[in-house]
């Protein structure tokens, strides 16, 4: 309904009862089930897009453009890894299951990483060989599930993610329906064909912060403390679960913030749990801080991040790197306009598909089905993304540069203002054009 | 044989002396003293050798296994054999929580009890318990067979996929969608062989089978309350 009609009938949509809520309810309704989708947080939430950089003017000194060199790499994992992760790009791809995504998107994500430079995640259902054999930095996520864990890929990984939640869902499991465990899916897992995997929302074999530090130590000890050990966390509590994972002996933690993108949960989850990534990057830098660890243990953060701006604010507010899922996805065809009719056809459009849980991606991504999949070509997909984070690269530096940094990890908070009160009191920087930041007088 | 002395020796030390050797097998029979509860040893093997640990162990002792055969001549904490891929593990007292958690192979028994949540998540590994097991044990099993000789706590099986269960004795309680089912002649089979591996002298007749029901299998309204 256009606002013409609005306005000349006389309506008034109520900004309680939308036509969004009023669908879900008649969905509600009908079916008795709550809504399952893919995709990330779709309310409008305080972004990077409420702050922006002060670029240097005569109280700062600008670096030139094009011609002065700007350190985009970071080593990760300098804590006790005989072998820490060095990146190129300070913007590495997150953890996605194979399973949910297709092995053609798996091996795009690789060589699309590897051109530059960065690393890719396995995620929940363990490692495939082309993922391994497409991606020069590896990351094999250790899960509840733990399905196809086993040491031989552990040991073939350089680096391991313990995940203890996601930004999308913190707190819950997760979740693969039966139509996309094909056969080698249910292999890999360990399951029938065609069965709904529940995985579990707990790992089975350690409880607290505690218990967390012994696994730690058997997996650094079953690797002969080889590679780093990340600790990845949904953003909630972040200040005390970062200290704890610190704790706990991590030496890189990952914080995805409640915009992180998901595979598959509940819209509810979705929606309404975990705080953003804006609010939660404080919050870790906070904890780093009075531990003094800031930059000792790295900090990757993730949650709806799209361009170098984010990219360079997530950097300024404390960050060491980021982390990309959706945009990623984006990147390799996901969404893409030309497949529009079949987006229709199967009551969705393009902009708008989320059901990656169904298998039935038009674009070729989110889904198991051989013909659906054969849509991505892995070395085009995996050039576009090469394509994609150079962007990213390129847009952080430049804004970095203008703010007269040779290093991305350079930028500070000192380099930010906020547009909205809310966004000034989560990201801890004055709002615009004052030197007020709320809670902290002037 | 070779012996290493964990008063003498750390923990890291004894597990890359292990380690090395599945690159180059210099000795096959390895001895270690007073363990005195330190956790992750013997974690990693992948070799066929046999480690003798004289004394309790602590969390994750011969975590992730393969190939190499394990005796805890005591009791064993939390999580011992989790994710063992193949090999044995024997536990000569009782084992906490979590043994043989997501074991994907493998032979892990216990001669004593096996506390909460035993073969939780178990994906193909066999295990035998000779006392008792705790509650949710088995919990999302996948794969592979628990058996119990004697009782079973609270919720066995709950949300079960594939395992097999036995139990001679008492079951306090089944979880969600694990069911008792009827002990066919290929199940005597299975189950006389798991006994004969982990050297225990049960009559498998005296034991009831029980497994998934299957209704979780695929959501269904009907089943939400045992979501
Ligand atoms: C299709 C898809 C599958 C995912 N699978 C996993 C997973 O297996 N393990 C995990 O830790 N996170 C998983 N995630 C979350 C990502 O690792 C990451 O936290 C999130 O996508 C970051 O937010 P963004 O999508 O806004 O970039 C998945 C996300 C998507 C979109």
């Amino acid at each position: 309904m256009s606002e013409d009609i609005k306005v000349k009938d006389g309506l008034r949509e109520s900004a309680t009862f939308d036509r969004n809520t009023m669908t879900e309810i008649r969905r509600a309704a009908e079916t008795g089930i709550y809504d399952i989708r893919g995709f990330g947080a779709k309310r409008k939430l305080p972004h990077f897009d409420d702050l922006l950089f002060l670029g240097a003017s005569m109280s700062r000194y600008p670096l030139e453009g094009y011609r002065e060199k700007c350190n985009t790499s970071v080593t990760l994992g300098t804590r006790y890894a005989k072998k820490p992760i060095v990146l190129d790009i300070p913007v590495t791809i997150a953890g996605m299951s194979f399973g949910a995504l297709s092995a053609n998107a798996k091996e795009a994500l690789g060589r699309g990483a590897s051109l530059m430079g960065t690393s890719t995640t396995t995620g929940d259902g363990g490692m495939t060989p082309e993922e391994r054999g497409q991606s020069s930095k590896l990351v094999y996520q250790y899960l509840p599930s733990r399905y196809g864990m086993n040491p031989d890929d552990l040991r073939k990984a350089d680096a391991i993610e313990v995940v203890l939640g996601q930004g999308a869902k913190p707190g819950g499991g997760g979740m693969l329906l039966g139509q996309k465990i094909t056969d080698r899916v249910a292999k890999m897992r360990t399951l029938p064909m065609g069965v709904d995997q529940r995985s579990a929302c707990r790992h089975p074999d350690w409880t607290g912060p505690d218990d967390l530090a012994i696994k730690i130590q058997e997996l650094r000890e079953i690797t002969d403390w080889q590679v780093p050990i990340y600790i990845k966390v949904g953003a909630t509590r972040t200040y005390y679960d970062v200290k704890l994972a610190v704790k706990a002996g991590a030496d890189v933690i990952v914080v995805d913030g409640m915009q992180g993108g998901t595979a598959a949960t509940q819209d509810v989850f979705i929606e309404h749990v975990g705080i953003p990534t804006l609010a939660a990057i404080p919050q870790a830098v906070r904890a780093l801080q009075e531990m003094g660890m800031h930059r000792k243990v790295q900090l990757i953060v993730s949650g709806g991040i799209r361009n170098g701006a984010d990219v360079a604010k997530c950097m300024a507010l404390g960050a060491d790197a980021v982390a990309i899922g959706t945009a990623a996805l984006i990147a390799l065809g996901c969404n893409h306009p030309m497949y529009d009719e079949e987006f229709k056809k199967i009551g969705s459009a393009a902009g708008f598909y989320d059901d990656y849980h169904e298998g039935k991606d038009p674009a070729g991504i989110s889904t198991q089905d051989p013909e659906l999949m054969k849509r991505l070509d892995p070395v085009d997909g995996g050039r576009r993304l090469a394509n994609y984070l150079n962007v990213l690269t390129l847009e952080a530096q430049t804004l970095a540069r203008a703010c007269g940094k040779n290093d991305l990890r350079n930028l500070e908070p000192e380099d930010l203002v906020a547009l909205t009160v809310e966004s000034a009191a989560m990201a801890n920087v004055p709002l615009a054009g004052t030197s007020w930041i709320p809670g902290k007088g002037y | 044989m070779k012996t290493i002395n964990l008063t003498e020796q750390s923990v890291r030390d004894l597990n890359q002396a292990l380690h090395d050797q599945a690159i180059e097998c210099t000795e096959r029979e390895w001895e270690v003293l007073e363990p005195k509860g330190q956790h992750n040893i013997a974690c990693g093997l992948d070799q066929n050798i046999s480690v003798d640990i004289k004394g309790p162990t602590g969390y994750y002792c011969a975590g992730m296994n393969k190939k190499a055969h394990v005796t805890i001549h005591g009791n064993a904490g939390q999580g011992v054999a989790e994710n063992m891929m193949s090999g044995t593990v024997r536990v000569k007292g009782d084992a906490s929580q979590a043994a043989g958690a997501t074991a994907h192979g493998g032979l892990l028994v216990i001669e004593g009890n096996a506390a909460a949540r035993c073969g939780i998540s178990m994906k193909g590994v066999d295990i035998v318990v000779k006392g008792n097991v705790g509650h949710m044990s088995c919990f999302m099993g996948q794969a592979g067979a628990l058996v119990v000789c004697g009782d079973a706590g609270d919720a066995l099986g709950d949300s079960l996929y594939e395992t097999h269960i036995y139990v001679k004795g008492e079951v306090k309680s089944l979880g969600a969608d694990c069911i008792q089912k009827d002990m066919r002649e290929e199940h005597i089979e299975e189950l006389t062989e798991l006994l004969n591996r982990a050297g225990v002298d049960e009559d498998p007749t005296a034991f009831k089978r029980y497994g998934s029901a299957r209704q979780l299998y695929n959501f269904k309204v009907d089943n939400t309350s045992a979501y």
